[in-house]
Formats: structure tokens, C-alpha cells, sequence
């Protein structure tokens, strides 16, 4: 029955997938590539001062995404502080310095880590005016940078790869916000919460008295999941009721995360000529996540133990209204996008099957990722697969045209070689440096030893990899962890960013060299298992080591 | 009506094609044998100097490890022995035994590079003797005009080093040629073998495409006067010396861009190392320095980094086997990727001379009868067209009695062809007489006799038009008996013959995507077939060099890489425009100066060989890539449970290989990636081999051997090595 029921859920998230694949697909490469401006994006463009017409270089680009960035970092950072005397607050005080910088960073970064519990700490306006408008603007950063190097293959000989300032303002107007629009309706349909009655006073069944938030909900959580943010507006998140009443809205919140990363690759295979090209990149994240998300379901399902093998599974930490596969299909979703949102708690997955969530990070997140990034990681992997491909067929490598020399590949490698930088040193930093391990064991840690090292472990592969789950059982609102991963979330959002552009900007600037039978083809099922291979083994080989400490430890013991 | 040669003067080009396809001249390589070791060891232990080090980021992270290992192992009796790694006790010598297998797998690698270069040095050694100077006879006033053989001019006589640009010189018979020039006046046959291993002497003149001259080699015969085109010590044999040392050597944009990607790898893998203690220090128990350091060497790509060099030296090597020196290693990776190729049709595609084909007879005259006059008209006729004339009469059965039907025994007086009457022939003591030319003469001899019916000139004409629309060239042969009456016999069918086994050539050309393009001076009608039965992809008639020209532009303005081969100084700029240009060392200065590769043996087909060994330069760096990352799979089973297994028993179940111990595991995995290498040198230095094909089924089987096998391998290797180790005390 329990098969049945989850062989169902698949298929309905799979066939409603595949239905919006190609028609959200082809609109958003109508969208980036139109040169038509609805009037009120001309009054905007004319107020900031853009000639939306006018074509940026990389670094133009970049400038348009880091300036944009900082302003949004110290605009919630501000609101935040200010909160004691901001309408709407709900009477909290103003947040913390260390936890303002953290949340600041997490929401602009597209990460949404949540050191702090939001319906005791953020009132209505911080959430509206620093959040969610953070929630849509960060998404559509990440997939005009995805754009823009799409530019960089399609184009030949160019100089430039679009418009910053355009791209996000189609993303936001024109993607993200009519979708919300729809989406929270079928959420408030579904039973969501969507109101500004702040706390209201109940009396429960025992007679004891409760205080239950309430709160603009719905709209809230639509883009949470619709720009892979995964802020929650309660601490809970998609586990609680307010967020996630039922079954079928979790479903449907599947559907709301995957849809534009999945649509992506046909943006992308439209935007360079071939849809082959989007198939190929569309199977590669679609196998990483049938696999991930058949592994992490076997193994919750098999837990061991007598509470599980009575429940028949590990049913701790999960929903007993989603199941354990409405929980495991969420928590793969989550991990593998880089939302974040949880509605089971993936601290309390077997100890195994609680290293298939940080494994989906440390992926890197593009099986089928952030918005945005998920594809722009997923194409700097191909770029490092058709660089050991192509010289195994005896030819300087080529990925659509563009040969990938040792500009392209410096760019990659270094792309790879920051999120395990940020989530390795961290980790060590938090046990390496003694003032700051004596915090961590003391006031973070609450499962001490090889647990704890996950909770650490897990805490820095969701901040550089802007996921922004949490593996619980840890306390981040502690001035390490708030300085520490509100650092590793900017610097593994910008330094991807700013490795993207440039290699979009000398992609651009190629010519494009015609396909012969020498060349190698990037878009059969060869290079698709190609790619997969690379994906995984690169991840394996870097965090092996650390994987065996932690929960391969934990669950081989 | 095409115009008609029957007896040319011998052809220019057929000296160009001495060998047959397939069969390129071999140097006899060095193998890898004891005997190289030794030669290459002094080499290896000189490498050890971190400067040089240094430029191999890969390698010079093993040679710190080591250095580091062998400071521990010293110190360790002094701090206690080396206690225990991971919770788990090792035995006294471990530090020392890492130490030693550090040290020895940068010696491996080192041996690698040396004995690539050794490879060199024998051929390097040769032809530093030509280098020797010599005395130079230098004419001081040298006036082209009214001496151009300087025979009145004063000489001077100054060493061979001290000859400058532009300086013309006399050599004669037994003398050196003191340096790099073209022939300004006169013929002389010259020993290269110094340069090309090629003993035949050859023959060098002023004008035309034969004209230049190495510095080195030997005049043997005859009097030239030459003028000095290269500056001293940079000379071709300087050239060559330094290209076979591999002194010259710069690194590729794909060895730069290779070696960026396993930088970056080996970064991420020191980070792995470094953040692993510290890590383990609350999870578990830290592990030993030595045991982190044998882990890191394990991580990063040793393997391919080891080779990398020797496969680069090794590729420029190998076309110095086949006798074509590339200038840059640049040039040969760029051959790799070639995907247009132009080929002169002279020489390359066809043997360079028409051959009869076939006998076409006149109506009402019997085939013997043409036959018989073709053969006889022939029989004086020395040049490749006339005697093809005879061996196809003869396969006919005509067969002339050598008593009689020799050129001497034919009782008549042979008329030779001229460029006048476009006509040979014989007129017989009978009083008859024979013709064969082009069309227009020979009708023109027969009209003279004026008792032709025009019905007959049609029926020529008919003829004549098959034949040309084939691609062919009519030959008309007519006759005129005793009394003068002419008759016209038919026609003798001219084709160029396409060289054995090309047309599979192209294909395989095709298959691995390469468009060939011939290139002739022919019409297009001639062109178009010879092309089709070739089986060339496209073709360039009428090419003139500047149309050459505007065809390479052409298909580089599409993106394709173009690669020819050229002789003459009018081929020079298209030289230097194409992405592989190689010139033939027949050819002129000027011709060899433009391109990035001069082949000694001047075979224009050996582009497509070259070719080939672009690509196996490439597949080579990318198979050993791929095996060394994929060998971290197994060396990480080996390793890891033998750190953590001492705290976490359970982590025992990764030990896959059922490894001995914790230290012998360890050791075994590091032993394993030092061999490795010695292994894989032969590998290294022949190039992976190359099957022509699709690329999808070179990645196919290229995947399944290194990345597959390369995962397999060591799990077998590290085992069996473990197996020995474990025999060591206290291991």
C-alpha cells in the first residue's frame, strides 16, 4: 500500500513536471531573450537609470549583480535592527547584530538559513519588506547569471551577455511573480494560512491556553519554494500545518521547487539552437535525482531498530500525514534544489539515509539545483566532463562549439574548488581553532561525538551551497555560527557568480566551431552517464574522508 | 579541347613520392629497456631540485611529502617512536617505508621525463656533429647581374660561424655547406643523410621549388653558389637539436589547461588533508603526518602528473621517427584537431603521372591496329605516359620481339615531341609514319594530307569529348602510309591513377571528421572526377596559390582548422595561414620558414599520419587523466578504513580488499601509486593506439579501458602488493 501510494506520487510529481517542461521552458527563453518592455519596467528603468536596450560585458554584469547584492545585504540587515520601531512588528524587538548579519546574508545569498525561530523573532514587515522581496530578487539573480552564460554559448564573437538589470526585472515581474500569484492561491486552496492576525489565544482540547501565529503564510511560502529559498515563515517549516496542511500540498510543493530548475535546461537548449542540448542536461539532473531519491527512500524505509521496524520505518522526526516517502520525495526535492525546506527533520533520518541530504549538497546542487544555479553549476560540470572527454577522443575539447581552453577550465576548476573550501575549512575551523570548539561542544553541539560532527558537517554544506536546511540538534544563533555561515553563504553564492560571468564573458567571445564527426556529442546518453559519473565521483573523492567520520561512521558502528 | 602533353620533360614532382602510403620511414626508436634506465637515471636524480620541480605543481607536492616523511622519520626515535595513526599502532619502519616510496615515486616520474628525452639526445648528438664549423668561401662583392657565378668575384674565407643574413657564398664538390640558404647559381647533388637519414643524394638548383640547402650537409658533385638565409645558431639543425631535446618545448594550450585542472584537483585534495585532522580530532582520534601525507599523494593525480612531460616529448618524438620535425608542440596539437585538409592532387592523391587506360579504336579500325601503333610510336617515347602505352599494349598482347621491337630494331627514325608540333611519333623506313598528340595537332598533321572525311572528325571529336568529361586526357593516334594517305586510329585514354588505399584513407579521414579538400591545376571536369574516384570530400580546380589562399581564409572563417603541405616559395603565405602547414624539405626556404613543420622525407601523404599522431598526443594525456582519478576509488577503500578503523571497528567494511593491517594497507596503496607510473611509461612514451573512427566509439572504448579499467586495476594491484607487504615484520 505504502509502494503504491508513493509509486503515485512519483508519477503524479513526474507527469506534472514533464507537462510544464517545455511550454515554462520556452516561455522563459521568450522572456530573456524578448526585447519588448512592459511600460511600467520602462518607468523603472528610467528611474534607476538603464538603458535596458544597452548590452553589459561580464564584468558590467557582474558590477549590475554584486551592487544590487550589497544593497540588498545592508537594506534587511537595517530593517532588521530597526524592527523595535517598524509598523507591523508585532511588538518584537529589534534582532540581534550577529543574527541580523546572518539572516542578511542567508536571504540575499538565496540560502534562507534560519538560525533563529521566525515567528518568535521577524514581525510582518521584516518578513514582507526584507524577506520575501529578498525571496524573489535573489531567485531571479541566480537565473539571470544562469542566463547570461547560456549568452556566452549561444553568442559568437560578442562582447556582451545581456543585460543585468533587465534580466532581473523580467525575473522578478514577469516569472516569479505571476507564478506566485497562482501558486498561493492553490496553497490557501489547499488550506495554507494566509492573514495578519498576528497571535491569536486559543484554548486547547486539555484546557490549556495556546498562542497560535498567524500570518501572511501562503504568500510567504510559495516563494520559499518557487525561488528555492526555503525560508519558513515558522521555525518548522513545511512540517508545520499552517505551511504544509496535506499530503497533496507537500506535493504540490514539490512541484512548486522543481519547476523552474527542471524547466531550465529546455530555456537553455531553446537559447543555443539545439533542444537536444536541454534533453541531455535535463537527464543528467533527472537520473542524480531518481537515484538520490530512491536511496534516501529505501533507506528510511529498511531503518533498523524496534521503533522503526514496528512503525515499518524510520518514522521519527517525519510528518505521520506526508509518510515516510512524502517525506524522503521533500527532503530530496529540498536538498537537491537549493531550497532547503524541510517537513521531516533530517536530523532524525537514519544515519545513513541522513548523509543522502548532505550528499545532494554537496553535489553542488544541480541535479536539479537553485534556480539558476543548478543550471550554471550543471553546465561548469559538463565543461569539466567535455574537457576529459574531449581529450580522450583526440580533440581540443569543445562543449556547443565553444573550445574550452585553459581560460574556461581555470574558471571551472576554480568554480569546483570553492563550496568544498568553504564547507571543509569551516568544519575544521569550528574544532581547530579551541576557543571557538569549546562554544561549539558546549553550546551548539547537542548530540556530542560523531552526530555532532554531522550537525557541523551539515550546517556548512547548507550554508556554502546556499541550501539552507538544517540537520537540527544544532544551536547556529551563537556568534561563530552566525559570523561563520553568514560568511561561507556569501562567498559560495558571489565567488560562483563571479567565476560564471567571466567564463559566460569568454565564452561570448569565441567563435563557434562547426560539429564534425570528430566531435564529440554532448547530447546522447554517453555524455549524459558521462556527466553523471564526473558529478558524483568529483563530489565522492572530496568528501569521502569527512563522510566516513560522520554518518558512514555512524551507521556502519 | 584539353590541352595535350605527350612527352614532357620527366616530372617535376615525381621525386617528391619516393614511398608508398602506409609505410613511413622509421626511425628505429628507442625502446624502454634497461639500457634507457641507466642513460636516464643521472637525469632522473637531477630533476630532484625543487626549482625544477617546482614547474610540475603536481609532483612537487610528493617531493615536499617526502622531504617532510624523511625530517619525521629522522626524528621520530627522538619524540617516541611513531605511535599510533587513527587509533591504530603502526610498526617502527612505516615512517621509513613511506618515506622511501615518496621519494621514489618522484624518482619514477623523473625517469619518465628522462627517458623521453634521452630518446632525443642520440639524434640530437648526430646532428651536432654537422653543426661543426666549417670554413665558408664568402664572396665579398657578390653582383647578381653581370657574375651571377661568381667566378671572377673575389672570396674571402671566414669561419661558418661568422656568416650573417644575406651573405652569398661558393661551394663546390666536397665541401660543407657552411649554412641554411637557397642555390642562387648552379646544380649540385647533395648528401642530406645527415639531416634525413636518407643516403641517396639529391639534387639541389638554383630557381624553382629544389632550391634550398641545409647547413651541414655535403655538396658532392658540381660548383653552387648560395645564399645564407638563417642567422647563426639559429640555423635548421639548431632548430633541430633543440626540437629533439626537447629544449624548445613550450607547453601546449591543452597541457596548460590540463595542467590547471589537476592543480585544482590536488588543491582540493590538500584541503581534504589539511581539514581532516582537525575534524577527526573531535569525531574520532587524529591521524599520524606521515599517514596524512600518504593519503594526500594517493588523492592527487601522481599518475598523470608523473607522465605528463614524457607524453608530451614523447608525441614530438614520434614524428621525428617518421622523419617530420614540428616546430612547436603547439603545431601538434593543433594537427590533433585539424578538420579540413588540403592535398595537392600531384603526388599525393594521384602517382603524378597519367597513365593509359584504355585503347578507344576509330569505327572500322581493328583495336590490335591502334594498339599496335600506340605501342610502336611509344617505344622511343622515355617519359611514364609513353611507356604506360607500351605495358598496356603489351597486357593486350602486342609484344615486340626485342630483335626487332626495340627502339633500336624498329627500322625508323623516332620523332621526339616538342612543345611546337605537341606531336611524337615515328616515321617508319617504309615511308609510313606514326602520330600521337594532342587532338589538334595530330588533326592538323592529318588534314595536311587532306583526304579525310569530316564524318571521321565527328566521330574523333565523340571521342575525344568521352574521355575529357572522364576526367582523362585523349591521345590521337593516326597514321599516314607510304603514299601519304592518313588515317585517324583512335585514341589512347590518359588517366591520372589514384594512389592504392586511398579512398579508405579519406573514409577513415571522414569517419574521424575531417573534410579533405584536393587541390589541383587541373579543369574542373578533370578535377571533379578524379576527386569522385579518390573519394575526396570537395575539390579546388584551376587552384592558383592565392585561391588557395582565399580557401583556407574561407574555411577558417567557419572554424575549421585547415592543414596542407607545400614546397614551393608561392606556397609560403598559405603556409603560414594554415593551422598545421607542413613543408616539404625538397622545398624552398621561404616555404619552410612559413609552415610549423618541415617532413625530411617530403611525402605530402604523411599529413594524414601526423594527423593521427596529433590525436594520440591528446587521447594519451586524457586516458592517463582519466585512470589516475579513477584509480583514487580503490586507494581511498584501501586508506580511509585503515585510518578510522582503529575507533570505529565497523568502518572495516570498507575494506573491500581485506587488506592485512592498517599499516600495510596504507603502505600497499602508496607502493601501488609509485609503481604504477614505471608502468605505465612504455604507455607514455608509444601514445595510447589510435582507431580511426566516430568519436562517440573512441570515447567508448577509451572510457571502458581507462576509466573502468582504471578503477579495477588498483583494487587488484593494491591487493597483491598487500600481500607481499604483509610478509614484512611488524606490518
Amino acid at each position: 500500500m505504502a509502494v503504491l501510494f508513493a509509486v503515485l506520487q512519483a508519477a503524479t510529481l513526474a507527469l506534472i513536471l514533464a507537462l510544464v517542461y517545455r511550454p515554462l521552458g520556452d516561455y522563459m527563453a521568450r522572456l530573456y531573450t524578448s526585447d519588448r518592455d512592459w511600460r511600467f519596467e520602462r518607468s523603472l528603468y528610467r528611474l534607476i537609470g538603464v538603458d535596458p536596450r544597452s548590452e553589459q560585458s561580464w564584468p558590467a554584469y557582474l558590477r549590475g549583480v554584486l551592487a544590487f547584492s550589497v544593497v540588498g545585504v545592508l537594506f534587511v540587515y537595517v530593517l532588521q535592527r530597526a524592527q523595535a520601531v517598524l509598523p507591523y512588528s508585532l511588538g518584537l524587538p529589534a534582532v540581534p547584530e550577529g543574527l541580523s548579519f546572518n539572516t542578511a546574508a542567508s536571504f540575499v545569498a538565496n540560502t534562507n538559513w534560519q538560525s533563529y525561530s521566525p515567528e518568535l523573532t521577524m514581525g510582518y514587515t521584516v518578513q514582507l519588506a526584507g524577506l520575501a522581496v529578498q525571496n524573489f530578487v535573489s531567485a531571479a539573480v541566480g537565473i539571470a547569471v544562469a542566463v547570461a552564460l547560456v549568452r556566452g554559448f549561444a553568442r559568437r564573437g560578442s562582447g556582451t551577455i545581456g543585460n543585468f538589470w533587465v534580466d532581473l526585472f523580467r525575473g522578478s515581474f514577469r516569472l516569479l511573480l505571476p507564478l506566485s500569484v497562482i501558486g498561493a492561491i492553490v496553497l490557501m486552496i489547499g488550506g495554507v494560512v494566509q492573514n495578519v492576525n498576528g497571535f491569536t489565544e486559543i484554548t486547547t482540547l486539555a484546557g490549556n491556553s495556546q498562542s497560535l501565529p498567524g500570518g501572511p503564510v501562503a504568500s510567504q511560502e510559495v516563494i520559499k519554494l518557487l525561488g528555492t529559498n526555503g525560508g519558513g515563515f515558522f521555525n518548522v517549516n513545511s512540517a508545520h500545518p499552517f505551511e504544509n496542511p496535506t499530503a497533496w500540498t507537500s506535493l504540490f510543493q514539490n512541484v512548486l521547487m522543481l519547476a523552474i530548475p527542471f524547466a531550465l535546461p529546455r530555456t537553455f537548449g531553446r537559447m543555443v539552437g539545439s533542444n537536444k542540448q536541454g534533453y541531455a542536461i535535463l537527464a543528467v539532473m533527472a537520473t542524480l535525482y531518481v537515484v538520490s531519491l530512491a536511496a534516501l527512500s529505501a533507506l528510511e524505509a529498511g531503518g533498523n531498530g524496534t521503533a522503526p521496524e514496528l512503525a515499518g520505518g524510520a518514522l521519527e522526526g517525519k510528518e505521520a500525514r506526508f509518510g515516510i516517502f512524502g517525506s524522503t520525495l521533500f527532503g530530496t526535492t529540498s536538498t537537491l534544489t537549493s531550497t532547503g525546506a524541510v517537513n521531516s527533520m533530517h536530523d532524525s533520518f537514519t544515519a545513513i539515509g541522513g548523509m543522502m541530504p548532505m550528499l545532494n549538497m554537496m553535489l553542488g546542487e544541480v541535479a536539479p539545483g537553485g534556480v539558476g544555479s543548478g543550471l550554471y553549476g550543471m553546465l561548469v560540470l559538463a565543461i569539466i566532463a567535455v574537457f576529459i572527454a574531449g581529450l580522450l577522443v583526440g580533440r581540443t575539447p569543445e562543449y556547443l562549439g565553444k573550445k574550452i581552453g585553459p581560460r574556461e577550465i581555470k574558471l571551472a576548476s576554480l568554480y569546483i574548488l570553492v563550496t568544498p573550501t568553504l564547507v571543509l575549512v569551516g568544519t575544521a575551523l569550528s574544532f581547530a581553532i579551541p576557543a571557538i570548539r569549546a562554544d561549539v561542544e558546549s553550546v551548539s553541539i547537542w548530540n556530542p561525538g560523531i552526530h555532532g560532527m554531522s550537525e557541523v558537517l551539515y550546517a556548512f554544506t547548507s550554508a556554502s551551497n546556499n541550501n539552507g536546511s538544517a540537520f537540527a540538534g544544532l544551536t547556529a544563533n551563537t556568534p561563530w555560527f552566525n559570523t561563520a555561515l553568514g560568511v561561507a553563504m556569501l562567498l559560495g553564492r558571489f565567488i560562483p557568480i563571479v567565476l560564471v560571468l567571466a567564463l559566460a564573458g569568454s565564452l561570448a567571445a569565441q567563435d563557434r566551431v562547426p560539429a564534425t564527426a570528430g566531435t564529440l556529442p554532448t547530447h546522447r546518453p554517453q555524455f549524459v552517464g558521462l556527466l553523471v559519473g564526473v558529478t558524483v565521483i568529483v563530489t565522492a573523492l572530496t568528501y569521502f574522508p569527512v563522510l566516513t567520520l560522520g554518518p558512514l561512521a555512524e551507521g556502519l558502528n | 579541347m584539353s590541352t595535350v602533353s605527350t612527352g614532357t620533360a620527366p616530372d617535376a614532382v615525381a621525386e617528391h613520392t619516393p614511398r608508398q602510403m602506409g609505410s613511413p620511414s622509421k626511425r628505429p626508436a628507442g625502446a624502454f629497456g634497461p639500457a634507457q634506465i641507466m642513460q636516464a637515471l643521472p637525469g632522473a636524480f637531477r630533476k630532484l631540485d625543487p626549482r625544477q620541480m617546482w614547474r610540475n605543481p603536481v609532483m612537487f607536492l610528493v617531493e615536499v611529502g617526502a622531504a617532510l616523511t624523511t625530517v619525521l622519520a629522522i626524528a621520530e626515535p627522538f619524540v617516541g617512536g611513531p605511535g599510533t595513526s587513527g587509533g591504530t599502532a603502526v610498526p617502527l619502519t612505516f615512517t621509513w617505508a613511506i618515506a622511501v616510496w615518496l621519494w621514489l615515486t618522484v624518482l619514477f616520474a623523473n625517469l619518465a621525463e628522462s627517458v623521453a628525452e634521452g630518446r632525443g639526445k642520440a639524434q640530437a648528438d648526430t646532428l651536432r656533429q654537422t653543426r661543426t664549423s666549417t670554413i665558408a668561401r664568402r664572396v665579398t662583392a657578390y653582383d647578381e647581374v653581370t657574375d651571377a657565378a661568381a667566378s671572377r668575384a673575389s672570396i674571402v674565407e671566414v669561419p661558418s660561424g661568422d656568416l650573417r643574413l644575406g651573405d652569398v657564398v661558393v661551394v663546390t664538390a666536397g665541401e660543407s655547406i657552411p649554412g641554411d640558404g637557397d642555390i642562387i647559381h648552379g646544380i649540385a647533388s647533395v648528401d642530406e643523410s645527415a639531416i634525413t637519414g636518407e643516403s641517396a643524394p639529391v639534387v639541389r638548383e638554383s630557381g624553382g621549388d629544389r632550391s634550398a640547402v641545409t647547413g651541414g650537409t655535403r655538396v658532392l658533385s658540381d660548383r653552387i653558389v648560395v645564399r645564407i638565409t638563417s642567422k647563426p645558431g639559429e640555423t635548421f639543425v639548431d632548430r633541430m637539436i633543440a626540437l629533439v631535446e626537447g629544449a624548445s618545448r613550450q607547453k601546449t594550450p591543452n597541457e596548460i589547461a590540463l595542467n590547471i585542472l589537476l592543480a585544482s584537483l590536488s588543491i582540493i585534495f590538500v584541503i581534504v588533508t589539511l581539514t581532516l585532522n582537525p575534524i577527526a580530532s573531535y569525531a574520532a582520534a587524529p591521524v599520524s603526518i606521515p599517514v596524512l601525507i600518504a593519503l594526500l599523494v594517493c588523492l592527487i593525480p601522481t599518475t598523470i602528473g608523473a607522465l605528463l612531460s614524457a607524453i608530451g616529448i614523447a608525441g614530438i618524438d614520434r614524428l621525428v621517427q617518421r622523419n617530420v620535425l614540428a616546430m612547436s608542440g603547439r603545431a601538434v596539437e593543433a594537427a590533433g584537431d585539424v578538420t579540413t585538409l588540403l592535398l595537392d592532387k600531384t603526388g599525393t592523391i594521384t602517382y603524378g603521372n597519367r597513365r593509359a587506360s584504355e585503347f578507344v579504336p576509330m569505327p572500322g579500325v581493328e583495336a590490335s591496329e591502334l594498339e599496335r601503333a600506340a605501342a610502336l610510336s611509344s617505344l622511343a617515347d622515355p617519359t611514364p605516359e609513353g611507356s604506360s602505352i607500351v605495358e598496356l599494349a603489351a597486357e593486350r598482347g602486342i609484344r615486340f620481339d626485342p630483335s626487332t621491337g626495340s627502339e633500336n630494331g624498329v627500322d625508323g627514325e623516332v620523332v621526339p615531341f616538342t612543345a611546337q608540333t605537341r606531336m611524337s611519333g615515328l616515321d617508319l623506313s617504309d615511308g609510313s609514319s606514326i602520330r600521337k598528340g594532342a587532338g589538334s595537332a595530330v588533326i592538323a598533321w592529318v588534314e595536311a594530307s587532306g583526304r579525310i572525311a569530316s564524318s571521321a572528325f565527328d566521330e574523333l571529336e565523340q571521342r575525344v569529348e568521352a574521355i575529357s568529361n572522364s576526367g582523362g586526357t585523349p591521345l590521337v593516334v593516326a597514321a599516314k602510309d607510304a603514299e601519304g594517305a592518313a588515317r585517324l586510329l583512335g585514341v589512347v585514354h590518359l588517366k591520372d591513377v589514384v594512389k592504392d588505399g586511398l579512398t579508405e584513407r579519406f573514409a577513415e579521414l571522414r569517419a574521424m571528421g575531417i573534410r579533405t579538400v584536393m587541390i589541383t591545376g587541373d579543369n574542373p571536369l578533370t578535377a571533379k572526377a578524379i576527386a569522385a574516384e579518390a573519394g575526396v570530400d570537395d575539390y579546388l580546380a584551376e587552384a592558383t596559390p592565392e585561391d588557395k589562399m582565399a580557401l583556407i581564409k574561407r574555411e577558417q572563417a567557419g572554424g575549421n582548422l585547415v592543414a596542407m603541405t607545400g614546397d614551393g616559395t608561392n606556397d609560403a603565405p598559405a603556409l603560414a595561414q594554415a593551422d598545421v602547414g607542413v613543408a616539404m624539405n625538397t622545398g624552398t626556404s621561404a616555404a619552410k620558414e612559413a609552415g610549423n613543420m618541415v617532413d625530411l622525407d617530403s611525402d605530402p601523404t604523411k599529413l594524414i599520419e601526423i594527423v593521427r599522431i596529433g590525436k594520440q598526443l591528446l587521447i594519451t594525456r586524457g586516458a592517463l587523466t582519466t585512470f589516475s582519478i579513477a584509480n583514487d576509488v580503490a586507494k581511498y577503500f584501501a586508506i580511509i578504513p585503515a585510518m578510522f578503523a582503529g575507533v570505529f571497528p565497523g568502518l572495516a567494511v570498507l575494506n573491500v580488499m581485506q587488506l592485512h593491517s592498517p599499516a600495510s594497507a596504507i603502505l600497499s596503496a602508496i607502493i601501488f601509486n609509485a609503481i604504477v607510473i614505471v608502468f605505465l611509461i612504455p604507455l607514455a612514451l608509444r601514445g595510447v593506439r589510435y582507431r580511426a573512427g566516430g568519436a562517440s566509439a573512441i570515447l567508448s572504448r577509451n572510457l571502458l579501458v581507462y576509466g573502468l579499467g582504471g578503477i579495477v586495476a588498483p583494487f587488484i594491484g593494491i591487493k597483491l602488493i598487500d600481500l607481499v607487504v604483509s610478509l614484512i615484520p611488524g606490518f
